[in-house]
């Protein structure tokens, strides 16, 4: 298994990196677009900004790289974001391989940023969470996000219900860091490794 | 829904795990990453880290520990003590620190708070803030240098200005010690923080006091903080995790299960 985490020089990768190495596989972390390329899984990690982060993608022109990959490629928190058109956070154009928009969470007068462990609902046809029980408990800590659509494979509610994660073919997004969820986020990064060319195939 | 958060935290001195009364008098407990790694396994939401000393020495001791601690758990956690640059701030979080705590230093310079915040993201920084009820004025006034009782200070701030101060620069959360109630496991300090929590629009956590059960079914229900953190009933073992999330279960809390 040849895992890339793209070196986006902005986010904290390392717990990222962590998570996989538990896992049993050695990930690359690079921003070098053939390197990117040839991976069997790609990793989109965020933490920052969407205007930073795009910024830094424009500069080390991984844009189109990104756009074209035929592989499962995964976005967490900052990283799903940048997946969807556009980000409110801002105001800037984000990758658009997810038909989506980031805003800012609308909580009902709750504190913000959303911290802390929240359940997934609703997660049915989502590959990413297979073996995991009802409602599984992850970690999110976010301000921004992605109303659910039809792209939506899991949800969750803080003060509104929001999009904790998306899919559009070989593109996954999941808000919450499953590198900081215990056991369920790292069921679901071991699903990713897992995951075959039939459950990105539509 | 959001789980209230259950969170150990480690006081961090010469690379091990101490634990004092009030700020003062300090015992070891043991070594940092079997204690990280026993906490994340009973159920812990989250773990804060506390180098004691480092603020009130000037200087950042050995933090390689934080890579190791990043290593091994698989949940958040934060590191305070001394970080008072955005290389230091860079450098923990690079180690695999999910946030980073300020507390000594944001009095001495507010501006790094904003600083920090616009390098980071407002998610991974967090200011502590410790308060002392002072009897004589009856308000609460913030202290500095609190891990070292030789230099620990009362700041120009009362606790409500300071509080509003750090959220305007842009504070992701707010740890509250309560320094009244630190190690006397007394309860939480519950009319300071519901005072607090009105005018807190960021995650708060309730720190300082935690000695029972039913002191964490309250601050939860009376004060509505977003998390409490606790040191000597998990290090002495006097309350366990689990007893604790199935108490507050019981008592209508939302947690997360062990």
């Amino acid at each position: 298994m040849n895992l890339v985490i793209i070196d986006t020089a902005c986010a904290n990768l390392t717990s990222v990196r962590f998570a996989i190495e538990r896992l049993g596989v050695i990930p690359e972390v690079t921003a070098d677009a053939a390197r990117i390329q040839q991976a069997d899984r790609v990793i989109l990690p965020g933490v920052g900004t969407a205007r930073a982060a795009m910024r830094n993608l424009q500069q080390l022109e991984l844009v189109p790289v990104i756009r074209e990959l035929q592989q499962p490629v995964l976005g967490i928190c900052l990283g799903m974001q940048l997946l969807t058109d556009w980000s409110a956070e801002g105001d800037v154009d984000c990758l658009g391989v997810i038909p989506a928009r980031t805003e800012r969470l609308q909580a009902a007068g709750l504190p913000l940023p959303h911290m802390g462990w929240n359940t997934l609902q609703d997660t049915t046809n989502n590959p990413l969470t297979r073996g995991l029980g009802l409602d599984p408990w992850c970690y999110f800590v976010h301000s921004f996000a992605v109303a659910p659509d039809r792209y939506t494979i899991a949800r969750t509610n803080y003060g509104a219900t929001f999009a904790a994660m998306i899919r559009n073919r070989n593109f996954f997004g999941a808000q919450f860091h499953p590198e900081r969820s215990g056991a369920t986020g790292s069921r679901i990064l071991k699903n990713f490794l897992e995951i075959t060319d039939a459950d990105t195939s539509t | 829904m959001l789980a209230r958060r259950i969170i150990p935290c480690l006081d961090v001195r010469d690379g091990e795990v101490v634990k004092g009364v009030q700020f003062r008098n300090h015992e070891i407990i043991g070594a940092i990453e079997p204690l990280a790694e026993r906490y994340a396994a009973a159920g812990a939401d989250e773990l804060v880290f506390y180098d004691i000393t480092a603020s009130a020495d000037a200087r950042v001791v050995d933090k390689s520990w934080v890579e190791r601690v990043a290593r091994l758990i698989d949940i958040p956690f934060t590191v305070a003590g001394g970080i008072s640059s955005v290389a230091q701030a860079q450098e923990i979080l690079a180690m695999g620190a999910d946030k980073i705590s300020i507390n000594s230093p944001a009095l001495r310079d507010p501006d790094l708070i904003n600083t920090l915040v616009d390098e980071f993201g407002q998610q991974c920084i967090v200011i502590g803030i410790d308060s002392f009820f002072d009897t004589d004025t009856e308000t609460y006034q913030v202290y500095q240098f609190t891990g070292d009782e030789s230099r620990t200070s009362k700041t120009r701030w009362q606790t409500r200005e300071w509080l509003q101060e750090v959220i305007s620069r842009g504070a992701g959360e707010i740890v509250l010690n309560c320094m009244n109630q630190d190690g006397v496991r007394q309860g939480y300090d519950i009319a300071q923080l519901q005072a607090l929590r009105k005018i807190c629009p960021v995650p708060l956590i309730a720190s300082g006091g935690a000695g029972a059960l039913n002191h964490f079914r309250d601050v939860f229900q009376q004060a509505e903080v977003d998390g409490a953190l606790a040191a000597s009933v998990f290090h002495k073992q006097l309350i366990s995790i689990a007893d604790l999330k199935s108490h507050l279960t019981h008592a209508g809390i939302l947690v997360r299960p062990v």
